[in-house]
């Protein structure tokens, strides 16, 4: 009951921050220079044709008309055309979802495959060959930028191996494999600082709890390391790596936003930049919006995993 | 005199090169790192100059060394503005509690979804490319990242016996916070500007990497990177010498924060 009443009130919360956040956007939009139909309509257009189009886009309404308009339009997925490729917004983002959520996802995955043994291992033998490699690779993976990884795959892997494709996307609908093997390095490039991040949360983890009191009590019960270590230090250390997870969802985005780039992928990143050199505002002002929403929907989320996660967390908010 | 880290002693030397090259690239650097000289275009390392030459011939080890200026200006400007509105942010959420804590964390959520990126893409559309763009841009993220690990840190110290009795001896919130909570959660703050600012010079070098930093011919090791991509089969050295610049800034900062954690925190020391 407490749960639920919780989590009720995160998302009553969440729909406060999003209408503060989308109104932040909103308004830096509004402020910007450029009018979209004189944008669209280019230089030589008279006066009287702007002024047709900017009723016809709805322009001259009030602006607190205009916003909640938008914000009308966000809920029943009408957010309007894109000033240059005049197709509608949510399409656009729709085609360009298609790219991003599985280089993400596949990226977010490998990390998690990566890091968890990888950090658990460390911890389980301090100091020893694993968790020397694990500290140099969470060191060094931490500080290398990743779109400086992509060029290197591409210069190392693409061009100097001829495996895999150096940049471009051929779409799903040339099947799965071709469009996989377009997403292949862009994950591996996003996926390595990741887990370097992880890594060294979970070894942090998994080293602090070995030390509770609960654990050395199990083991001077008679537990044996391993189990002790999988039934009741893992279980218990996996609180910092899902915090860390969400924590990491911005960087993620940024991440995308940067190896789409270096990949020449057709994801929402590069839409975001493309949009924002042809001063499209409108697919600008929606991208963001759908990054912000995505970003605090994983923070509801990871929070309420939390308290999932960890018993003690259950009275407090 | 007990045993320095080997992080700090790491960390520190390759941050205090990173400063050196900085401050050394205002007032020499091998070559101007501005001057184009075409008959050395695309040369490699050796050839002209001990890293190459670029695109259009400038002297690359002059532009790595000037960069280190930019990304650093940038990077601790950011940190030190937003780390210390976070930090405001965060101790005094965990000081009163209730509805301001509530209040401020919700903001916060709402700056920790503009990551510098996407607030530079925003802020991009409204005042165009450029340093102040990217000082704000990170600078913004920097506070809830601040606020989250202080106010976090400062409710572990709240809920401490000898803050208990501070409390009963007729202490105020402020007082409390100033004498009690602070000093003992500056080593964490302290670790987190030497972490962020690394992390910083990432999200400047990304910036720059997509045109959204400083404007030319104001030398970015960002930029360097996406001129680069265009000549990656012709010159790859040019791929090499930023990429390795800006990996090497943000481990002597993490080496570092690791270093003074290590220093600071005994129970740290004991599980590493």
């Amino acid at each position: 009951m407490l749960a639920f009443k919780r989590l009720a009130r995160q998302i009553g919360g969440l729909a406060v921050v999003l209408a503060i956040a989308s109104l932040v956007i909103f308004l830096l939009i509004e402020a910007a220079p450029g009018d979209p139909a004189s944008i669209m309509l280019g230089t030589n257009a008279s006066p009287d044709t702007v002024a047709a189009l900017r009723a016809e886009l709805g322009l001259d309404r009030p602006l607190l008309l205009r916003y909640l308009s938008w914000l009308g339009g966000v809920f029943t997925g009408d957010l309007g055309n894109s000033y240059t490729y005049g197709v509608p917004v949510a399409q656009l983002i729709g085609d360009r979802l298609a790219v991003t959520v599985p280089l993400t996802a596949i990226a977010t995955l490998l990390s998690i495959v990566i890091s968890l043994p990888l950090g658990v291992w460390a911890a389980n033998r301090p100091n020893g060959p694993v968790d020397t490699l694990a500290s140099l690779f969470s060191q060094v993976g931490i500080a290398v930028p990743n779109f400086w990884i992509g060029l290197l795959l591409i210069l190392g892997v693409a061009l100097g191996l001829g495996w895999l494709t150096p940049g471009g996307f051929p779409g799903w609908q040339a099947g799965a494999w071709p469009a996989l093997e377009a997403l292949i390095l862009p994950a591996i490039a996003l996926a390595i600082p990741q887990s370097a991040v992880l890594t060294r949360v979970t070894r942090a983890a998994v080293i602090e709890v070995t030390n509770e009191d609960f654990v050395r009590t199990a083991r001077a019960k008679g537990m044996s390391r391993t189990r002790a270590l999988w039934r009741h230090t893992v279980p218990n250390a996996l609180l910092p790596v899902v915090t860390m997870l969400g924590l990491q969802i911005p960087f993620l985005i940024s991440g995308a936003v940067l190896v789409e780039n270096v990949f020449t992928l057709p994801g929402i990143g590069t839409l975001a930049y493309q949009a924002l050199s042809q001063r499209d505002l409108i697919v600008v002002q929606n991208v963001v919006l759908m990054f912000t929403l995505i970003v605090m929907v994983v923070n509801v989320i990871v929070d309420a995993l939390y308290a999932v996660l960890d018993p003690r967390l259950r009275g407090r908010t | 005199m007990r045993k320095l880290p080997f992080s700090l002693i790491a960390g520190g030397m390759i941050t205090g090169g990173l400063l050196a090259a900085a401050l050394l690239s205002r007032v020499w650097t091998p070559a101007d790192p501005t001057a184009m000289n075409i008959l050395n275009r695309l040369k490699a390392p050796g050839e002209a100059g001990l890293l190459g030459a670029d695109q259009i011939g400038r002297d690359v080890l002059s532009i790595i060394m000037a960069g280190a200026w930019t990304s650093l200006g940038i990077a601790v400007t950011a940190t030190l503005v937003g780390g210390a509105i976070g930090t405001l942010v965060g101790v005094s959420a965990a000081a009163k509690g209730g509805a301001f804590e509530r209040v401020s964390m919700a903001v916060n959520g709402v700056l920790f979804s503009f990551p510098p990126i996407l607030s530079a893409i925003l802020l991009g559309a409204l005042m165009g490319p450029g340093a102040l763009t990217s000082i704000t841009a990170i600078g913004v993220f920097m506070i809830p990242v601040f606020a989250r690990v202080t106010r976090g840190a400062a409710l572990q110290i709240w809920s401490r016996d000898f803050v208990q009795a501070a409390r009963m001896a007729g202490k105020g919130p402020a007082l409390i916070t100033l004498q009690h909570i602070l000093p003992n959660i500056s080593a964490q703050i302290i670790v987190q500007l030497a972490i962020q600012t690394g992390l910083a010079i990432l999200s400047e070098a990304g910036l720059s990497f997509l045109g959204m930093g400083v404007a030319p011919p104001t030398p970015s090791w960002g930029r360097m990177l996406a001129d680069a991509q265009t000549f990656i089969s012709a010159a790859p050295h040019l791929v090499l010498a930023p990429g390795l610049a800006i990996a090497a800034a943000v481990l002597g900062l993490n080496l570092l924060g690791d270093g003074l954690r290590d220093l600071t925190d005994p129970r740290r020391r004991q599980a590493s």
